[in-house]
């Protein structure tokens, strides 16, 4: 197991009642799918709200980052850069910019 | 001396108000959820301390959330709202096939009996039931499979499943309304359902007198006469006497017969009110004057009811779930505008004076009178 930090957006700390970061252990190899596994796992509050329940596919309003660059449209089974993997940086989940 | 609870739902976080029997002071709490869409607050007859809330975003799709104690503490229990089978596609506003898709609950409906036991209506339309407390969510595939469902088309606000009535002297009935599809009844349980738009005329329509595409806005009914259903339709005000079998127009005197919400009196089944909007293009109220109007006659004859509300310079609007009445003799009203106003009456709409100002847009106000 690989321990990783995932920085969530204000609703999805407001709604899981943590801090951001969060601290969670992935299953090795660390991957971007595996990281998500694991924050539904710990939070199943977040289930649906970050992937959709029955296709898990990225909601469009969200985006992965890590390390400056964009990992929402890499495979699913891609692994997490070493620096996210070492602990030096987080992974970033982020919303849209939105009015309203 | 019972209690009051006004339960508002708005574009940012839901907010509690409660008062005594009184209903003169009254206490605000909120926002919760806050930042989250709230499309509906609602409690269960049958245990007035569970209540449901519908929580929103683009960002982060669906939350519905369940309270035991009243609203002091909630807890987020199932949102997943899967369709039944092979989706299959509606028709898009340019007339081309969608598929369906979900994206939010618009009302949550309990059981009148049972507090496990919950309809959710939702945005691709479709109605979904939950017996365990909300943990899961079950679709009533018949009503979204009806021989009619290819052609339903979305109004501007989405292809939203707003009203769910249930009657409470036989529960197999319900009756449901969709914008811009129309109403629909069934008699066991949501298996099947019949189209129940006969008598209805919409001119913004090809057909206007066609079975489906009317854009219902809100149906309301009297738990004592479940054959009697009053409609706000996209223009018209309407009653049918036969459990939707046939409608007939009963705008009568109103300004204008545009408008989102009915309701009706909990003790006089006759008595429904209505907020006239200026007209399809322009959602606010004629001459800058909010009035909700009041039929003692179950509709033709209508008085204005214009005291303690804004009667000048007033450009808001009052969306279809943001009307409710109390259970209290006399009944009290209770209204939310959009721009973020929630005024009450404690005389069935004679007199109106705010209970909440300066809140986000409101789109939902429901009442629970707690013994």
């Amino acid at each position: 197991m690989t321990r990783i930090r995932i920085v969530l957006p204000h609703h999805l700390r407001e709604l899981a009642e943590v801090e951001s970061p969060v601290e969670l252990e992935v299953a090795d190899p660390p991957t971007l799918a595996g990281a998500l596994d694991a924050l539904e796992a710990a939070l199943p509050v977040l289930k649906g709200t970050v992937r959709d329940h029955g296709s898990g596919a990225r909601r469009a309003y969200l985006r992965f980052y890590a390390c400056g660059r964009d990992l929402s449209h890499d495979p699913l089974d891609t692994e997490l850069p070493p620096e996210v993997v070492e602990g030096g940086e987080p992974l970033r989940v982020l919303g849209a910019i939105s009015g309203g | 001396m019972a209690t009051i609870r006004v339960l508002v739902g708005t574009k940012k976080g839901a907010f509690l108000l409660t008062s005594s029997g009184d209903r003169s002071r009254w206490t605000l709490d909120g926002p919760l959820f806050g930042g989250w869409e709230v499309m509906h607050v609602q409690g269960s007859p049958a245990n007035p301390n569970r209540l449901w809330a519908s929580q929103w975003t683009d960002w982060h799709g669906q939350v519905i959330q369940r309270s035991d104690d009243g609203g002091r503490t909630w807890e987020p229990v199932g949102n997943r709202f899967d369709y039944r089978g092979e989706p299959g596609t509606h028709q898009w506003y340019d007339g081309t096939p969608h598929p369906w898709e979900f994206k939010r609950v618009w009302h949550l409906q309990p059981s009148p009996s049972d507090p496990d036991t919950v309809f959710a209506g939702v945005e691709d339309a479709a109605l979904f039931q939950s017996d365990d407390g909300g943990m899961t969510w079950t679709e009533l595939e018949g009503l979204r499979t009806h021989s009619t469902g290819h052609d339903w088309m979305p109004g501007a606000g989405g292809m939203c499943l707003h009203t769910i009535l249930i009657d409470p002297g036989n529960p197999r009935r319900m009756y449901v309304a969709i914008s811009a599809a129309g109403a629909f009844r069934t008699d066991d349980g949501g298996r099947s359902w019949t189209v129940t738009t006969n008598g209805l005329s919409s001119n913004y329509m090809p057909e206007p007198e066609a079975s489906v595409g009317h854009c219902i806005h809100k149906l309301a009914m009297h738990p004592s006469r479940p054959d009697t259903v009053f409609m706000q339709k996209h223009w018209d005000v309407c009653r049918s006497d036969d459990a939707g079998a046939r409608w007939t127009e009963v705008s009568g005197n109103l300004p204008s017969d545009f408008g989102f919400p009915i309701a009706v009196h909990p003790h006089e089944p006759e008595t429904i009110y209505v907020v006239p909007i200026k007209s399809d293009s322009e959602h606010y109220p004629p001459e800058g004057k909010l009035r909700v109007y009041r039929s003692r006659t179950g509709g033709g004859e209508w008085e204005a009811l214009t005291r303690g509300l804004p009667q000048e310079h007033c450009f808001q609007n009052v969306l279809r779930d943001a009307l409710a009445v109390d259970a209290l003799d006399p009944c009290g009203l209770y209204l939310g505008t959009t721009g973020g106003s929630v005024f009450a009456s404690s005389d069935e709409g004679d007199h109106w004076t705010p209970i909440a100002e300066h809140l986000p847009r409101v789109l939902s106000v429901e009442a629970q009178m707690i013994p």
